[in-house]
Order: C-alpha cells, then structure tokens, then sequence
C-alpha cells in the first residue's frame, strides 16, 4: 500500500516537474506549488467557522464561543474552537476496526485527501509575475493547456474515496453512503462537463490560464465578459453540479444522518475521520476556486477591466494601490480595534478567567498592531519604485480577488446547505438526469450558436 | 389519488425551484443578518455565566434567616420537622441561658437526599426562619454526608439576588 502511495505521489511529482521549463529553479518551483496547497489548507479553518457561526446565526442559536487559549483568553468568536478540534483529533485513539477491509480503509481516507489537494494544482492565482531579468513566476502548480480536463479527472477520483471508504468499512451504512455519494457524482460530472463544454466553446480553450485572459473586455456593448455574464445557464448548472460533486447539502444523501447514521464515514474515527473532514472542506474551496476562475473573472479584480493587469504593473500604479490598501488596513484595522474596546466593556463582565481580557488582546493583536505597522509602512516606505515591485503588488492584489471570491463561493455554498432540505434520492436523480442535463445540453447548443453567430 | 404526490415530477412541476430556493436564501440570510445586527434579541442564555433569575415563588434550596443580632430565628419548634412529608429535618434544640427566647437549635440538618422541596417546611414555619428563596438548585456531591445541609450552611445561604451585568449587545459575538 505505502508502494502504491509512493508510485502516485512519484507520478504526481513528475507531472508537476514537467509542468515547468527547466529553466525553473527548484526554490521556486516549491513555491509554486505549494501556493495551492497553502491557500486550500489555510481555508479549512475559516471554512468550518463559517459553517459553524454562519448556521448558528442562521438558526438563530449562538454557536462556538467558548474555546479560548489559555493566558490569552483569545476566543475569536470561536475560531479558537479550531484548534481545539486539532488537538482533539489528533491525541485520539487510531482505531482500526477488526471487521474492515484493512488496506482499502486505511487508503481512502489518504486518497480523499490526496486528490482533494491536487485537483487545485490548475488553478492560476495570479497573472504571470514578469520580474525584470526575465525571469517568469506562475502562482500555478500546473500551468496544464488541459487545466480543466485535470481538474475534471482528479475530482472523479475522488469517487473512489468514498466508494472505498464506503466498501472496505464492511458497513450496510457505510456500503449505502459509498454507493450513494457514487451514484450522485457520477450523474452530476455529467452535468458539470456540459456546462464546462460551454465555457471551451466561449473561450476555446481548456487552459484555466487561458480562460481568465478570455474574460477581459466587453460584449455587446458594455456587458463584462465575465463568465457569470457570457453563460449564465453554465454557472447555475455548474454550481448545482458542484454541490452534488462535493456531496453537499442538498445532495448530501451520502451521509443522509437519518438515515444512514454517518454514511460512507460511519466506521472512522480519530484523524481518518479528520482526513475526509478537511477532504470535505479542501474540495469545497478547490470547486469555489475553480467556478471563481472559469465564471468570476478568475483573478480578475474587477469587472470591466477595471484595475487591469496592464494598469497595476506599472510601478507608480502599483504604487498608488499599495498606498490606498495599507491606507485601508489601516483604518479597517484601528476601527476594528476601537471596536474591539467597546466591545471589552460588555464581555469583560461575563468571565472570571482571562477571557475577561480577550477584548484588549483583539484591539491589540488584530487590531492596533497591524493599523500601526501599516500606518508605519505607508509613512516611512514610498512604496515600490522597480518593475518588479509593480508586479509583486499586481500580484498581490490579484490574489486577494481570487481569494475574496472564492471565500464569498464558500459561503455561498455553506449558505446553501443551511437553506434547503435535502433531496430524497429519486429525486435527486430526477433532477440530475431529466432536468439538468437537457438543460445543459440545450445551453451547449445555444452558447454554440451564439458563438457561432460571433454575439460572444 | 388526485392528491397523491407525483415523484416524477416533484422537481419539475415546480418549475420555480430555483426562484424558492433564493427566497430560501433571503429567508436565511435575514436571520443571519438579524443575529448579527441584533445578538441580544437571541433566546440563548449563557448559562454559566448568566443565569436567567428563578421567578419569585421557586421553591429552591433552603436557608435559615437571623436576627438583626445574627441570631438564627429558629426556636426550634419542631414545627418544620413534624410536617415535613418526607422526614428530612432534624432539628436538636439548645438553649440559651440569659434570652426572652430560651430555644434555638443546636443542630439543625436537612438531608436533601430525602427533601422533595414541598416547602411545607417554609409553610408551617411561625417565626419566618426557614425560606426556600436561594435561587440555588441542590447541588451534585460525592458522598451522602455532603448532602446534608447543616445549620451552618443554612444560614450561610443568602436570598437570590439579580444576575450580574452581563447583557449581549450590539456586535456580541
């Protein structure tokens, strides 16, 4: 088993080697691919906040606010529950059932993991970085000119973690979450591949890079040309398709508690269960990023070419963004701190130990600290005066977009979830294959006359 | 069977699915956007901390009031003992040897293993000496001795008094 996972990570280490010229320094390299893997990894934890405030809020209850760090008295409305999490499931007992498929249920976890992490390798998070001795940065893993096709392969892969995870559990509950969550991804890739079509037809590509140049300038006028604009029926199917790739609610049936108590994770626990937890998660950011991409504008700050790669390149550009945004820090971060004393007037009565102080630690740390150092920056530092300075800040700015877009599908997502009830499975699969896929295919063909007639 | 559900066509007919779904989301986003703006309006109650006050005729756990002196009232009367339904108090009356009211308890135990909190204790009592007015519940021990209150922690007891000033307000998280 540790051979087979040794052969897959060679091979996805050779793919991502040839993914770059040989002129590429290894450094960098690292760099670039590591780039996927901190973003998606960073964004579990404020992942599983928002789910778990943003239900709460939504169910009108309070949710996690308890945890804190001792001493600190940090509680970050409950962010610090996190951490607790970590430290739960990682001193937890590793139990291997006697019952199970011992190799197959320890690999499912690791491949839903796996694949979680590499489908993201695709996706470009800035434009090409041109630094002045030639040099070229991509923030791409894999700069594929079958980006999209990678992406669709690696994330039909992970049906077999939850086929795996399902079968080797040697589980009814488990063998009917597997077979389930299988049955509802297989439908709906065929969803999500017609309304990918549409966006190969618009931008004749299948490269991700590709795609993001495509939506530059307008149509008709004055319309962006934005994929959320130029295909709309593609980015509603798309992202119905997205929750049922992702086993979401609605289309959740997968771990359907009523039913089928956890599903295809029933018989893991301790940092298995954690594997397919964060899988979850990791897939949920990974599909954001990529309806992000294809549909948003990528990294794309603005529509309409506003703040255009060309425009915050140039040094003095760059430089004015630079300014407005430590400006901007600035004063979110001194309001958020002058916030945060108000606020330690109400909180400080509730508690005995020290998150009586955690209002003065927030001003301080999350608040004063970063609107002084920027503050610092933008009096004392002119702000970048090379070409390689405008690019690092175009850069910089253009993976903030990304990230608040795919943040804002993150939420769009877990919204979702805490709106509607699930599906039942025929209607689940009445949906997918009598609804949706004549719709998208009825969409393939209209996006292909209307290319065809030269309106997109 | 005209009334019978179609899962056909349970999804297509209604052919606004999607239009309900967003007006799902409005719906949801507007509690969100509710508990954010308003979090004191939210029926939780942090219960360690804050404790929502029991109403007024709560039999809670007993205590013993005094005189003005810190005299216990108790003239050990045996008035409680004898009508106490599940015979938990045991009085052993003491005497004072130069006051108008001679009698006081020596001991005074209620074991609350037994106590059903009647409050007939409360009722029968003529000089207003015993109140079950501490907003407290019994609490959970160890072993059976712990459970007997005593004289001394009955009157440590105090009456309940209002929660302290912790209120949520705007932007509590």
């Amino acid at each position: 088993m540790s051979l087979l996972l040794a052969l897959f990570l060679a091979a996805a280490g050779f793919v991502f080697w040839q993914g770059f010229g040989a002129d590429v320094g290894f450094g960098w390299m690292l760099l670039s691919a590591a780039i996927p893997w901190f973003f998606v990894l960073n964004m579990i934890p404020p992942m599983i906040w928002m789910e778990r405030k943003g239900s709460a809020y939504i169910q009108d209850r309070v949710g996690p606010e308890r945890a804190f760090i001792p001493g600190l008295g940090l509680r970050v409305a409950g962010l610090v529950h996190n951490l607790a999490d970590v430290v739960k499931l990682a001193t937890k007992e590793e139990l291997l059932p006697k019952h199970v498929n011992r190799t197959f249920y320890v690999l499912a976890p690791m491949l839903s993991m796996t694949v979680a992490l590499l489908v993201g390798a695709v996706v470009p998070f800035c434009h090409e970085v041109h630094f002045a001795d030639g040099f070229v940065f991509r923030a791409q893993a894999l700069d594929l000119n079958v980006g999209l096709l990678w992406f669709l392969s690696m994330s039909s892969i992970g049906v077999y973690s939850v086929a795996l995870a399902g079968w080797s559990s040697n589980n009814k509950y488990g063998q009917l979450g597997g077979l389930r969550a299988s049955a509802s991804m297989i439908s709906y890739e065929t969803v999500l591949g017609l309304s990918v079509a549409t966006a190969f037809l618009v931008y004749g590509s299948t490269s991700l890079n590709d795609m993001v140049q495509g939506q530059f300038g307008t149509f008709l006028g004055a319309i962006p040309r934005w994929g959320i604009c130029t295909m709309p029926v593609g980015f509603v199917l798309y992202m119905i398709a997205a929750l049922a790739e992702t086993n979401r609610s609605p289309f959740d049936l997968a771990e359907a508690e009523s039913e089928l108590v956890a599903g295809f994770h029933t018989e893991y626990g301790a940092f298995k269960f954690a594997l397919f937890f964060m899988a979850e998660y990791v897939a949920i950011v990974v599909q954001a990023l990529i309806v992000s991409t294809i549909f948003l504008g990528g990294w794309q700050p603005l529509p309409w070419d506003l703040l255009h790669h060309d425009w915050l390149v140039e040094p003095e550009h760059a430089a004015l963004v630079l300014r407005w945004m430590l400006g901007g820090t600035a004063v979110l971060a001194g309001a958020f701190g002058c916030w945060c004393l108000r606020w330690h007037r109400t909180n400080r009565l509730r508690w005995k130990d020290s998150r009586k102080n955690e209002g003065v630690v927030l001003a301080m740390l999350l608040g004063f600290a970063p609107a002084l150092a920027a503050l610092a920056a933008l009096l004392l530092w002119g702000g970048p005066s090379s070409a390689d300075g405008g690019a690092v800040v175009a850069a910089v700015v253009e993976f903030s977009a990304l990230a608040g877009k795919t943040l804002f599908l993150c939420w769009v997502f877990i919204w979702v979830r805490w709106t509607v009830p699930r599906f039942r499975y025929d209607q689940l699969m009445h949906l997918g294959w009598k609804l949706l896929i004549p719709l998208g295919l009825v969409n393939l063909i209209g996006t292909a006359v209307l290319v065809k007639t030269g309106v997109l | 069977m005209a009334n019978a559900p179609s899962k056909s066509r349970g999804i297509t007919r209604e052919g606004g699915y999607l239009l309900e779904v967003v007006k799902g989301m409005g719906v949801t986003f507007s509690h969100l956007w509710k508990n954010i703006r308003t979090p004191e309006n939210r029926r939780t109650v942090a219960y360690p901390e804050i404790r929502n006050p029991f109403p007024p005729r709560f039999r809670s756990v007993h205590r013993l009031t005094r005189h003005a002196d810190g005299s216990p009232r108790c003239t050990a009367c045996m008035c409680c003992a004898t009508g106490c339904p599940a015979g938990c108090i045991h009085i052993v009356a003491a005497e004072y040897p130069d006051r108008p009211i001679e009698k006081y308890p020596g001991r005074f135990d209620i074991d609350m293993l037994k106590c059903v909190e009647c409050g007939l204790c409360v009722e029968s009592c003529p000089c207003d000496a015993i109140r079950m007015d501490t907003g407290m519940v019994p609490m959970p021990a160890f072993t059976r001795e712990d459970f007997i209150y005593t004289k001394e922690r009955l009157l440590s007891h105090e009456p309940q008094v209002a929660p302290n000033g912790y209120r949520p307000r705007r932007g509590d998280l």
